[in-house]
């Protein structure tokens, strides 16, 4: 069973990553920007496509939110 | 200690008021900062001598830049300065990064050993212009310094510039073959010659202090996200010599500059940040910051160089040390030029290479600024969530953006950088600034490879001599000397290591230490060519 990556896994593009995802924000309202979020989750994780990972990514993410 | 002393240099009319003789000068250099300076010592190296003009007589009052990069000390040494300045200065290579009060992670600039080098020192500007000044007037055959000589004018011809300049005595004009303005962000010679300067502002202020206080602050750059001691967004802490520590607090972009910078205002700021021990403010100011270069660096006969040319925000000290880059860049290219051993087309590869280093600069500062100033909600968050992640996935603290620190910029790919060769690995492609390594000299003296390297055109073999035709300095690594060539002992391997230099191998290098070529099975006909192409001829 494969496992979630948390060590660096994107290349040598990390801070143009970060530009990117926020020149993507740009110009959207606060509710625009949710919807390009979910979409941008939705088309990750089809592409992850395993299962395992995904569950343990949605345990991550929740952790220290809400109750 | 004693508080550094600012000692006017002495001004002398200049020979075109005192009666004398005015003369042609190969190269007129305007502004003696770190860049301009740097350049008059580069020139004199080279044998060309140049008038260097500043309208002031006085090194640069406040710190300033004060980060220098282990590839300027590599440059300084070159020039005969580097080894004092890494004595005086604060060597350092670790950071660490905080969000509100605890650490998040702490990176090391310069995990290997058998560099010569530090990653960094911390060094104040007036000791840097300091060690240039006195380095210049080792050279008084080759470098006239004129302090009170402002250019108020520029004429250029085809062949050269045509200044006018004022003194205390008066005005005079002064002839040379080329200009290299090095006067700064706000330079009088982009003004005078109506060049464009683009830039991106960003509108917070961040309030720059040097306070003198005994402190047993680790030799550390430390970066505060949030800081509970400050509230803003940012705290950066420096050391520097002589028990001076720079502070830059962050604050909002409708701060008063007038109000900021008012000794009642900064007090307490800096004891929050610093704690319950006596200090006493050695400098003050509130800057906001931008990033910007002009078009081109190369207008006729005039050429610019450090941030007459381009400028970044101060988070990864890319300003000084990006111009000390330029200046590395530019004198050998200017130097044979002049000497008529390469075409004035040469010159256009300054521009193509130093472009391309101030935007990678840029781009690098720029995301820094980003990163630190939030602008929306949705950056906020998301800068919020990655400090957040840091703490427990490695993978977030690489996006963690507090300054991204200042590293040679490869110039592969340019035209004078012959294509690599495929049988050859290791990270010394052609473009690359060389790597350092301890060597042993011939008569066994322990030293460092980059002490051997650059100035001129050179070749680098392993094992063997390269087959060379040209009158070109060689230098083989080997085990042992060698009869009849410069050897270098590479005892520890790393040399070998860090270049891939099995048996037979060469490598060509230009004046700067950058890689022109490098060959696996070297012939006199690929290194006459590489050679050729390097010195700008098209091959």
């Amino acid at each position: 069973m494969r496992q979630l990556v948390t060590d660096w896994n994107l290349g040598d593009s990390g801070d143009d990553f970060y530009a990117a995802l926020i020149a993507a924000h740009a110009g959207l309202t606060e509710e625009e920007s949710r919807r390009f979020d979910l979409r941008l989750i939705l088309l990750l994780v089809n592409h992850v496509g395993d299962d395992a990972v995904i569950q343990e990514a949605l345990l991550r993410a929740r952790h220290g939110l809400g109750k | 200690m004693a508080r550094y002393e600012y000692k006017p240099f002495p001004y002398r009319k200049p020979p075109e008021l005192a009666g004398g003789r005015s003369q042609r000068w190969p190269v007129l250099i305007v502004g003696a900062g770190p860049i301009g300076l740097s350049a008059a010592i580069d020139l004199a190296l080279h044998g060309i001598p140049c008038v260097l003009l500043d309208d002031n007589n006085v090194v640069s009052r406040g710190s300033r830049a004060i980060c220098w990069s282990k590839r300027s000390l590599e440059i300084f040494d070159r020039l005969g300065v580097g080894e004092r300045m890494v004595k005086k200065g604060v060597t350092w290579k670790v950071g660490r990064l905080y969000h509100r009060d605890h650490e998040v992670y702490r990176f090391d600039l310069l995990p290997e050993a058998g560099h010569k080098n530090p990653a960094f020192i911390n060094l104040q500007q007036y000791y840097v212009e300091q060690f240039l000044v006195e380095r210049c007037m080792e050279f008084p055959e080759l470098i006239e310094l004129r302090f009170k000589n402002k250019v108020v004018g520029v004429q250029q011809a085809s062949d050269g510039v045509r200044a006018h300049v004022e003194t205390p005595d008066g005005t005079y004009h002064i002839e040379a073959a080329y200009l290299i303005a090095c006067d700064g962000a706000k330079s009088a010679i982009r003004g005078l010659l109506g060049v464009e300067f683009k830039s991106h502002i960003f509108p917070e202020q961040f309030l720059i202090t040097d306070v003198e206080m005994k402190a047993d602050f680790p030799s550390e750059r430390r970066f505060w996200f949030e800081p509970t001691f400050h509230n803003g967004q940012s705290a950066l802490l420096h050391k520097q010599p002589d028990d001076i520590y720079r502070i830059d607090l962050q604050l909002t972009a409708d701060a008063d500059p007038k109000e900021e910078t008012k000794p009642e205002n900064v007090i307490p700021r800096v004891r929050a940040a610093v704690g319950e021990r006596p200090f006493e403010i050695d400098w003050v100011s509130l800057y906001t910051f931008q990033c910007g270069r002009i078009d081109r660096f190369l207008h006729g006969r005039v050429i610019f160089a450090g941030d007459s040319a381009h400028v970044v925000s101060p988070f990864g000290a890319r300003g000084g040390n990006g111009g000390i880059q330029d200046v590395d860049n530019l004198v050998w290219k200017l130097a044979i030029v002049i000497r008529d051993e390469a075409g004035e087309a040469l010159l256009e590869t300054y521009d193509a290479e130093r472009v391309h280093g101030a935007d990678e600069n840029i781009r690098n500062s720029s995301q820094s600024t980003n990163f630190m100033t939030p602008k929306t909600p949705f950056e906020h968050m998301l800068r919020d969530e990655v400090l957040g992640f840091a703490e427990t996935y490695p993978f977030a603290r690489r996006l963690v953006n507090s300054g991204r620190l200042s590293l040679p910029c490869s110039l592969a790919g340019f035209s004078l950088q012959s294509p690599d060769d495929p049988a050859m690995s290791g990270a010394m492609a052609p473009g690359s600034a060389c790597s350092d390594a301890p060597v042993l000299d011939a008569s066994g003296r322990p030293g460092w490879l980059l002490d051997h390297l650059g100035g001129d055109f050179m070749v680098m073999s392993f094992g063997m001599p390269a087959p060379v035709r040209q009158d070109v300095r060689c230098i083989v690594i080997a085990s042992e000397p060698m009869a009849g060539v410069e050897t270098l002992c590479d005892e520890a391997g790393l040399v070998a290591q860090r270049y891939g230099g099995r048996e037979g191998a060469a490598y060509v290098i230009r004046p700067d230490q950058h890689v022109a070529a490098r060959f696996a099975e070297p012939t006199a006909d690929k290194i006459a060519t590489a050679l050729a192409r390097a010195k700008g001829a098209a091959v």
